[in-house]
């Protein structure tokens, strides 16, 4: 009955040894074959599992060691062909695995939308019909309020203004095609459309890559950890990799080979910025330079700011505390153990509104502490929707990454010298798409906004 | 008393665009078909401006055309100008628009219908339906005559409780001082029909002869032989042109000083106007910061000294009209022959209808036209069309006919009336559809003419032409696709001629087709077809060719709009027995009845949860059934 293949996360995000990956549909099995090595999946017996690796088609690179079960229909939850891809735990690699077999023909399940199969293709019984759609009900609405919220408020104004951008030329591009013979609106020109498509693609480009939320998913939350020699940043580093698994990632190509390291801090993904620096030197500052430095401060998401108890503050603390602060900080006041020198009052002055924790890492205080607070920076609080919160959010990199494609498609038309009422399709696409990341297409907009900006009436 | 007039399959009430169509083509389909209308010297009138088709309009027009209906053929005929419109964009938003001549037009519509077989006309007011259970049995005209028939199409325009208002001057009256309907609409009501009320209006017209033209700029109609039906042959090339002119800040002071006296803005009027054609006074209070607006001076025919002002739509009153005018170039001294006025009437709210265009209230009664919330001729004869061939099918069991939004404008309007609704009357624009590339006015003919033809709308010599046509654009572009052009001087020459960059290897025809500055006429110039084609077939290549991938991307958005128009609901479904639909989509979905998840979708208010839930609603009924067997 359905055609396509869904696909969705299925364990609850955050810790927890392993997360899975779940495809369900015809395409299912193809799919996962297509990006494992190991056994040929195509070829494996239904209900088995198999160790090996998920490879990456677009860059040939191995994205995660899993092992992954091949269930096919009928004995299955939803009576379709389901495979089930056991990856470690933790946002980072599970979102890696989900966002190549996006890339690979599955589409994002809905929420509900596996019971929504099984239901449909009478696996669950039909006694429990009535609990089916309560759940599409207080899923759907759950993920509207929880995509709507988690956006960011500045992310949800500038897309209604790139709508309200694109609107505003489709409408003008309207105008000319319905009323040919008025000379009140100015004819559209391709350059008006492409300068306009120009500066919406422009931004959509900028979101897919400052999304926060998208980022972090992606690339994991940049957190570097700053402060003046000997105050614990090491100390610091050894405690969130030692307390959490940690997966760490040459990464090629630079002029130098950073190692990057990965920790799962209760779900949150923390990508440790020039972890190296800290280690060979146990000071970045001292290390890169001034310069440096503040390129890292302005690529980190989140700044873990390491100060001593047993050292009284200084000038180079109070400049690091006006260089950061605007940013996303959390205070870390070390060595609690030691004789107090520091002004605390006056850090906390300092500090303003940004988290101050106390720890004595050596001995291992203050740890859960602060890793609330780095958990809470993140959700803000909002933790608790657990999967809607991150599938909508990588459907909104999904919708981006659409819409900047429709763009594209867009100029290109123009390059080539479609006509405008024809390139108008990518457009109106496009302004569709965005529509859907705020939850509203509704293609009426588009003729009231002829009327109002426009005095026809031929 | 009444007496037995008559036994009929279909009784047509009105003869108005609408009532035409719908006459013809059941008539066509073989149905015993009568045609009631208040003025047989009126039958369709264009009591507004004189044109027909334009952009989305002028695609209806082709569609009616391709389904058998006369509109087109009768502007062709009878036009003092026509033009094809926006040339300079793409294939996809072209159209025509002719000039009429509208008494003329009267004149050769009249001849079609009485020589049209199974079509009765007759001159008559209906004043009541009779109705039996919710069953439509035939009508009631007020000399007492019954006439009987198991479905009746009731087309009656802005006539139903029609009132004409100038300034603080109103009486009841259809268009143009012609007796209003009361009783049908009292009737429809008290058989729980929904009424809204709409208003629109005219501008004045003038003598010729009082026109100084010199003062405004000439608008020539083309040489260029053009045609809205496909079966035209002959072109009329002697064309009439019209005038633009335009008001100024004179002409806005007049206005605004007499606002208070406009019907619009004295509180007369109540009913909701059309943001798309506004009256004058709406133009300079909406957009006050403009300095002029167009003013295009249009004849009525080529046998009057009648000119329509469009542009100077107005209820103003007589005396104000002629003070606005002195202010307008070329209309100093213009002298009123007919002055404008905005009419009022009752239209029924559309979402009661089927999408064949019956009412679900009571079966066998249809409506068609303004009477449904639309304006413009040519959307009236879209919905004459469907509603004549549907109303047939009812009466002689054979197939209906509803078209999907991907088959033509008539769909798209059609599916918008009894899906959304209309807040306001409802004119058809290029923007309401999502698959224009597709609703070209170019293809009307591929789309359309294979359905007219299996539902006996098409005669057999047209449909054998048809099928020609399709053999050689299909068979062009199977040749084009084999011809490889080689990078040599000659091709080289007409790339560069056309404006392109020259070929660095060989390429296939077709590609060198895809090229935005290459037309097929360079193609042709390099490798002749051996069969001389007809132009039209010429133009289909190219545009097929040319916009191929941007046509691929539209079937596929329309294949998925297909799944969801595929999956049926149920007539009965009780909207009630669904647990867990939103109390507004629940409401709306009860009122509405869509007959597909996908129309549900379409229906305001219904959210993507609630589409959800209706399919497991469906599909658990399926469900039931398998295993009940």
């Amino acid at each position: 009955m359905e055609t396509d293949t869904i696909t969705a996360i299925s364990t609850p995000m955050g810790e927890g040894a392993i997360a899975i990956v779940r495809l369900s549909g015809p395409q299912a099995v193809s799919i996962s074959a297509a990006l494992f090595q190991g056994k040929d999946l195509n070829e494996v017996d239904s209900h088995t599992m198999h160790y090996g690796k998920i490879i990456d088609p677009e860059t040939g690179e191995m994205a995660e060691e899993v092992m992954v079960s091949v269930m096919r229909a009928p004995k299955t939850f939803t009576r379709e062909d389901i495979v089930e891809i056991n990856c470690h735990g933790g946002l980072v690699s599970v979102n890696r695995v989900l966002e190549i077999v996006l890339a690979s023909g599955a589409r994002l399940a809905e929420p509900g939308e596996f019971t929504k199969r099984a239901f449909l293709n009478g696996r669950i019984d039909l006694s429990q019909a009535e609990a089916v759609m309560d759940l599409i009900r207080a899923k759907t609405d759950r993920a509207m309020n929880v995509a709507l919220k988690q956006m960011d408020g500045r992310l949800s104004k500038l897309i209604q203004e790139l709508r309200q951008k694109l609107l505003e030329t489709l409408a003008h591009v309207e105008v000319n095609i319905d009323y040919p013979e008025y000379d009140d609106v100015e004819e559209m020109s391709h350059e008006m459309m492409k300068e306009k498509t120009r500066e919406v693609h422009e931004e959509v480009t900028k979101l897919l890559e400052t999304a926060r939320q998208g980022k972090i998913l992606r690339e994991g939350l940049g957190t570097a950890i700053i402060g003046r020699p000997n105050v614990g940043k090491s100390s610091l580093m050894n405690a969130l990799v030692h307390e959490n698994k940690a997966i760490v990632t040459e990464i090629p190509g630079t002029t130098r080979d950073v190692i990057e390291e990965y920790v799962n801090v209760r779900g949150v993904p923390l990508r440790l910025i020039d972890t190296a620096g800290i280690r060979e030197t146990e000071d970045i500052v001292e290390k890169i330079g001034v310069e440096r430095s503040r390129q890292v401060l302005k690529e980190a998401d989140l700044i873990l700011f390491v100060l001593n108890y047993g050292d009284e503050l200084n000038d180079e603390d109070e400049k690091l505390f006006e260089a950061i602060s605007d940013m996303n900080v959390i205070v870390i006041v070390n060595k609690m153990d030691l004789e107090p020198k520091l002004d605390i009052e006056r850090v906390k002055e300092l500090a303003g509104d940004h988290p101050v924790i106390s720890t004595a890492l050596v001995k291992e205080e203050g740890i859960d502490q602060l890793e609330e607070a780095i958990a809470n920076t993140f959700f803000e609080g909002e933790l608790d929707s657990g999967d809607m919160t991150y599938v909508s959010n990588v459907r909104h990199v999904q919708l981006l990454k659409q819409a900047k494609q429709a763009l594209e498609d867009a100029q290109n038309g123009m390059e080539m010298g479609v006509p405008l009422d024809v390139v108008q399709i990518d457009v109106t696409r496009t302004w569709e798409i965005l529509g859907e990341i705020v939850g509203d297409t509704v293609h009426e907009s588009l003729i009231d906004q002829l009327f109002s900006q426009f005095c026809l009436g031929k | 008393m009444t007496y037995d007039a008559g036994h009929y399959d279909v009784i047509v009430v009105g003869a108005g665009h609408a009532g035409v169509e719908a006459g013809l083509a059941a008539a066509r389909r073989g149905a015993k078909t009568l045609m009631l209308t208040l003025n047989l010297d009126l039958v369709a009138f264009m009591p507004c401006n004189p044109s027909i088709g334009g952009p989305a309009k002028g695609i209806v027009v082709r569609e009616v055309d391709a389904l058998g209906g006369a509109m087109g053929k009768v502007i062709d005929k009878t036009h003092i100008q026509m033009r094809l419109l926006n040339t300079r964009k793409g294939p996809a938003v072209r159209a025509l628009r002719a000039q009429a001549d509208k008494p003329l037009y009267i004149k050769e519509m009249k001849r079609i219908l009485e020589n049209q077989e199974n079509l009765t006309l007759r001159q008559a007011m209906v004043d009541s339906l009779i109705v039996e259970d919710d069953e439509i049995k035939g009508v009631v005209t007020e000399t007492k005559a019954a006439y009987y028939a198991p479905t009746v199409i009731v087309t009656t325009g802005t006539f139903m409780r029609g009132r004409v208002i100038i300034g603080d001057l109103s009486y009841e009256s259809g268009p143009n001082n012609q007796r209003s309907t009361v009783s049908l609409s009292e009737q429809l009501e008290e058989l729980g029909i929904d009424m809204v009320r709409f208003k629109t209006g005219t501008p004045m017209r003038v003598n010729s002869h009082t026109i100084d033209y010199s003062k405004t700029e000439i608008q020539p109609g083309e040489e260029e032989p053009r045609s809205f039906s496909y079966e035209t042959t002959e072109f009329i090339t002697d064309q009439i042109p019209c005038w633009l002119t335009y008001t100024n800040e004179e002409t806005h002071k007049i206005i605004n000083d007499n606002l208070g006296l406009s019907a619009m803005y004295s509180g007369a009027i109540k009913g909701t106007g059309p943001r798309y054609c506004p009256s004058i006074e709406d133009k300079i209070v909406r957009f006050n910061d403009k300095p002029r607006h167009q003013i295009f001076l249009e004849p009525e025919g080529r046998d009057t000294e009648e000119v329509y002002v469009q542009g100077l739509s107005t209820s103003l009153p007589e005396y104000v009209q002629n003070e606005m005018m002195k202010t307008v170039p070329g209309l100093e001294n213009a002298e009123i022959m007919r002055a404008g006025y905005a009419i009022e009437y009752d239209s029924i709210v559309p979402t009661q209808l089927w999408p064949t265009l019956e009412t679900k209230k009571i079966s066998g009664l249809f409506t068609a036209g303004q009477l449904n919330g639309t304006s413009g001729y040519e959307e009236a004869a879209g919905q004459g069309l469907m509603a004549g061939i549907n109303a047939a099918a009812k009466a002689l069991d054979l197939e209906t006919l509803v078209l999907d939004r991907s088959q033509g404008y008539i769909g798209v309007m059609i599916d918008d009336l009894v899906t959304k609704g209309t807040g306001e009357p409802y004119r058809l624009l290029t923007s309401r559809a999502e698959f224009r590339l597709m609703l070209r006015h170019d293809n009307a003919d591929l789309r359309l003419t294979e359905i007219g033809y299996n539902l006996g709308l098409i005669p057999e010599d047209r449909y054998e032409r048809f099928k020609e046509k399709k053999r050689l654009i299909e068979e062009e572009k199977k040749r084009i696709d084999k011809v490889i052009l080689k990078e040599t001087d000659e091709v080289q020459a007409v790339i560069e001629e056309a404006g392109g960059s020259k070929l660095k290897d060989a390429i296939r025809a077709i590609d060198l087709l895809k090229r935005p500055e290459m037309k097929y006429e360079h193609i042709e110039k390099l490798t002749p077809s051996d069969v001389n084609l007809p132009a039209d077939v010429k133009e289909q290549v190219e545009i097929q060719v040319k916009y191929s991938g941007y046509i691929k991307k539209a079937l596929e958005q329309i294949d998925r709009m297909k799944k969801m128009e595929n999956k049926k609901i149920p007539e009965d479904i009780d909207y009630d027995a669904i647990h867990g639909l939103a109390t507004e989509a629940r409401d709306r979905l009860k009122n509405v009845r869509p007959l597909s998840v996908g129309q549900a979708s379409r229906v305001s208010g219904v959210n993507p949860a609630d589409v959800s839930i209706l399919l497991v609603y469906i599909e658990q009924g399926n469900i039931a059934r398998v295993s009940g067997e």
